[in-house]
């Protein structure tokens, strides 16, 4: 197959450039090597909407930081995305964070963030009553917002798709050739050819850029630990509490998620294997350590998962983003580090004009920004339920109780756009298994009807694709 | 809108016993509602025997034990909806449940029995670090795979908890072929029953390590091993007692949760202890005119027992339906002294029947005294040879008592013999 | 002359029962038991071991594709998995009901294997 661009990476960034490039007349490609996308850094971060002062001024992710997080209401509401304006609070716990919070609002105003003040310790807690006594004051940033990164990379992919994009999943690029002008990919579905390259490789994409020679692009893995806590404790917290790096190291953020849960970390461990996202005793110890300062009333009995994501931090402390200095038709965008999920959408924006540009691309007038809004049973008024049922009656059938999901609507999860097509999948699009059973009770019927939707035994269904397989054969 | 004089919430031994008490006792309109595709809950994946030793002086499996009473269901016009999960419950009782065939259902209720069940605690409750890596799940979710869906869940299998349902599985996955390494548990001693320790494990070789979790999960796709630790007095893991065992499968069975969501939202007040509601001696819950029992209440070891306090709360909820339950003056009762919880929490003053009073200790006791007393009056006094967390205990006080007591407290205590 | 440990399953209190055996593994002594109960589930132990036995049967045409079996009364407990084998052999076709024989005097035990639920 031969496309105009291929883009490499199915998570935020390269789902949302995707969405993007879907508005023009260009053939275009997302290749994912997992099994879906948002399987890397994009599954496992603090999803949160930066305010934009804590990235150096003068740097991309200043820039990208402050455009993103002035965008991303729209584009969430054009995708019916989660995304909620809840603000956030650094905590100053010393005189000398009192100083450091100071410092971070003068940075604020020079990056160009709207709405920030310094508030004092009184106001915080009036603001945030679980706060610490020993809090003295806070740096507030009323356009933080927080937004499920997951649910943004799955319907602009779909959105994507919708509009024309191609999405092939499972298809890990392993090399990268230039015949006549045009790239050969070589991947594990066989060879692909484009004429742009748009490296959204997350962590792999220094492996990606070297492909092609550019070897400018250095990262290190740096691992980040979570703990995530029942909705029953989602009211914590209104605000996204950050703290103040000290010579302790950096702090943990305790923030509400957009499905009301409550999400504390992450920590900071730099290590050698890329892919390794296993929790661990020390990691986990030191983000509630860390949490516990800021409410000393939280308490982890609410924990119902705990996870690690890997954050790709380039030696240059920026993002790298534009046309590789080895070939002006492959565009990197790497070494995406916090604030990332903020910045995306301003990435997408920029790499959107960088290319289409430099193509000459138009615009189709087909194009429909807005993805429909899944169902979503758990949320919806009595009478509008009925009139469901009535409609199809798969909307009857609850499948997670938790998080009340219904059969009707894991059938559209898998039959949607670039669907689901393995537990995780279901999941991260229904919220089923996602709440404080974590599938004890749905995640055997998600296996049914994953097999019955796919037309494959259940012993073919994965957690996540490759190996991850659920039950081995038959007993008889 | 449909009318009953009860609505049973859970299709279950529990809900079941419950329906056919209340139906004895003259309750004309019952529905049950069943969020699975049959009645029987949890028992039609218990496929071993054990069931029905006190209650049928039988030895049956669970779907037999569960057979019986759904036969006696079926012989009454005790109405049914099994794929059907109840949504809400509201102040005046009406509850809202959907299924595929009825959509959304609004039923007026004179009285709800509460009959949910409990379910497994899960990995992320415990904290272990490590990898997300597929082979790790509930002894519960595996019992289904194995013994329901017809596949096996894995080969090579490390239990964590030495609950009876990860006692059972181990015995389970070793006949069905699968090689379990050994099992896991954190307390100095099993939660499960001695006869499941003797039949599940010593008879297969599989090893019980006491005192010892999982303090790492290996593996990047399906799972590859499990880091086991011993663990001090404190119940932390002691460095350099590691041990690397690898498996493709590791099985919880580290606690039941009573499932109260439903009761939560109903503004029912719940025990710390149990996590199930707070009930009288006919399990009524705060709530006038809504009742619990089973597994939602507190967590049983055997059967034989939900179905007792199930006909108890049956009976409760014919009473109120009637107009004829007492309510009034309440004696509170409370376990002190290694005496964890006692249902029920609290005992009409007025009551018309003896109460047996249900009871777990908080470790084990050998050769003591267990004492009840109403203020500084002794109740009763019995010696007993061994208590354990994991069996249940209970005592009866005799309605001549209970009418006769001053006090406005009964407390369970363990005394040294 | 050899002593085996056991405990005793007859009811929560587990005793620690010791066991001495002659060398033609016939009971010698019953010790550490403290009702008669634990003095017969020893002996039993000790010289014919008995064990129900729970599986699945393979059921072809039904809701399910096993059903549940047992054994009508206690199997010899060195025979279990020679009985699994036997089990596993099975292919039942749907309806099946409860109490219906699924392998008829299994091994020459005189025991059936029967199915403990009903598919349709």
């Amino acid at each position: 197959m031969k496309y105009n661009v291929a883009v490499i990476g199915g998570g935020v960034v390269g789902a949302l450039i995707l969405r993007e490039l879907s508005k023009y007349d260009l053939s275009i490609v997302l290749l994912e090597k997992e099994n879906d996308v948002a399987m890397g850094a994009t599954k496992a971060n603090s999803a949160i909407v930066h305010g934009g002062f804590d990235a150096k001024t003068g740097t991309l992710k200043a820039k990208f930081n402050v455009r993103g997080t002035e965008i991303m209401p729209e584009i969430c509401k054009e995708l019916n995305v989660p995304y909620r304006n809840n603000g956030s609070l650094v905590l100053a716990f010393s005189d000398e964070e009192v100083e450091h919070i100071k410092e971070l609002y003068a940075r604020g105003v020079a990056n160009g963030v709207p709405e920030i003040e310094i508030i004092d310790g009184d106001r915080v807690r009036e603001l945030e009553p679980n706060v610490s006594d020993e809090v003295k004051g806070a740096l507030l940033s009323k356009t933080a917002g927080i937004v499920c990164p997951y649910e943004l990379t799955i319907a602009a992919t779909e959105n994507a798709v919708t509009n024309g994009a191609e999405f092939l999943r499972n298809c890990e690029v392993t090399a990268i050739r230039e015949e006549n002008d045009v790239f050969v990919l070589s991947t594990t579905l066989g060879e692909i050819e484009a004429d742009y390259i748009v490296n959204a490789a997350g962590n792999h994409s220094d492996e990606i850029a070297a492909m092609i020679g550019d070897n400018s692009i250095k990262l290190t893995a740096r691992k980040g630990d979570y703990y995530l806590l029942d909705k029953s404790y989602g009211g914590m917290t209104d605000h996204t509490l950050f703290q103040c790096p000290n010579k302790m190291g950096k702090g943990a953020l305790i923030t509400p998620t957009v499905d009301g849960n409550l999400l504390i970390g992450p920590s900071a461990v730099d290590q050698e294997d890329k892919d390794d996202v296993d929790t661990s005793p020390e990691g986990l110890e030191f983000v509630a350590a860390k949490a516990f300062r800021s409410i000393p009333s939280l308490n982890l009995r609410g924990a119902i998962t705990s996870f690690a994501g890997i954050r790709a931090h380039d030696e240059s402390d920026d993002f790298v983003i534009g046309f590789s200095e080895k070939n002006s038709k492959f565009i990197n965008c790497a070494g995406i580090e916090s604030p990332g999920l903020s910045a995306a959408p301003a990435i997408a924006e920029y790499v959107e004009k960088l290319l289409t540009e430099k193509i000459g691309a138009n615009k189709k007038e087909s194009f429909n920004p807005v993805r429909e809004a899944p169902v979503r049973f758990r949320n919806m008024a009595k009478s509008d339920r009925e009139q469901l049922i009535k409609k199809n009656s798969a909307y009857g059938r609850i499948i997670c109780r938790c998080e009340t999901v219904t059969e009707g609507e894991i059938i559209d999860a898998i039959r949607a756009p670039a669907g689901a097509r393995d537990v995780d999948g279901v999941k991260r699009r229904t919220r089923a298994g996602m709440g404080r059973c974590q599938g004890g009770f749905c995640g055997s019927k998600v296996v049914e009807i994953l097999a019955r939707e796919l037309g494959v035994p259940m012993n073919e269904i994965t957690k996540f694709g490759r190996g991850s397989k659920i039950i081995y054969d038959r007993t008889k | 809108m449909l009318n009953y004089d009860l609505v049973v919430v859970g299709g279950g031994p529990a809900g079941m016993a419950a329906a056919l008490k209340a139906r004895e006792e003259g309750v004309e309109k019952i529905l049950i509602l069943e969020r699975a595709d049959t009645l029987g809950g949890i028992l039609e994946q218990c496929i071993h025997t054990g069931f029905g030793l006190h209650y049928f002086g039988e030895e049956l499996s669970g779907p037999e034990y569960a057979g019986r009473f759904m036969k006696q269901v079926y012989d009454t016009d005790i109405d049914i909806k099994t794929d059907t999960m109840v949504l809400d419950i509201s102040d005046d009782n009406t509850v809202t449940a959907c299924n595929k065939f009825d959509g959304l259902l609004t039923i007026k209720a004179t009285a709800i029995v509460l009959a949910m069940g409990c379910r497994e605690r899960p990995r992320g409750a415990l904290s272990i670090a490590g990898c997300r890596a597929s082979g790790i799940m509930t002894a519960g979710t595996a019992q289904k795979y194995v013994n329901i869906d017809g596949y096996m869940p894995g080969k090579t299998v490390v239990i964590l908890g030495s609950g009876d349902i990860g006692l059972i599985m181990a015995r389970r996955m070793t006949l069905e072929g699968a090689k379990v390494k050994a099992v896991c548990e954190l307390m100095p001693y099993s939660g499960g029953l001695t006869r499941n320790i003797v039949q599940c494990l010593e008879d297969f070789g599989i090893p019980l390590r006491l005192s010892c979790t999982v303090v790492k999960t290996h593996g990047r796709d399906r799972l590859e091993g499990v880091t086991v630790a011993n663990v001090d007095e404190n119940l932390k893991p002691i460095p350099g007692t590691e041990e690397y065992i690898p498996c493709d499968t590791l099985m919880l069975s580290v606690g039941l949760i009573p499932e109260n969501e439903l009761s939560l939202n109903a503004g029912i007040k719940l025990d710390r202890i149990t996590n199930g509601p707070t009930v009288d001696e006919y399990r009524e819950t705060e709530r006038r005119g809504i009742f619990a029992c089973g597994n939602v209440l507190q967590v049983h070891d055997l059967v034989d027992y939900v179905t007792e306090e199930s006909q108890i709360a049956g009976e409760g909820a014919a009473k109120f339906i009637k107009g004829e339950k007492k309510t009034g003056e309440f004696i509170s009762t409370e376990g002190t002294n290694g005496v964890r919880y006692i249902v029920p929490q609290r005992i009409n003053r007025e009551t018309d029947k003896d109460v047996k009073l249900y009871f777990r200790v908080g470790q084990v006791f050998k050769n003591v005294k267990l004492v009840v007393k109403c203020g500084d009056e002794v109740i009763m006094s019995r010696n007993k040879k061994k208590m354990t967390p994991g069996e249940m205990e209970n005592v009866l006080i005799k309605l001549d008592t209970v009418k006769s007591l001053s006090g406005d407290k009964i407390t369970v205590t363990v005394e040294e013999a | 002359m050899t002593k085996r440990e056991m405990i005793c399953v007859s009811c929560p209190i587990g005793c620690a029962i010791t066991v001495e055996l002659n060398d033609a593994n016939e009971v010698v002594s019953v010790t550490g038991n403290t009702c008669p109960r634990g003095d017969k589930y020893a002996r039993q132990e000790c010289t014919h071991p008995e064990r129900m036995l729970t599986s699945t049967v393979k059921v072809e045409g039904g809701r399910l594709p096993v059903v549940p079996v047992k054994s009508a009364s206690p199997l010899p407990k060195e025979m279990l998995f020679d009985c699994m084998k036997e089990i596993n052999k099975v292919t039942l076709t749907a309806p099946v009901r409860i109490g219906d024989t699924v392998i008829h005097d299994i091994l020459s035990t005189g025991i059936d294997i029967i199915a403990t639920n009903d598919v349709f």
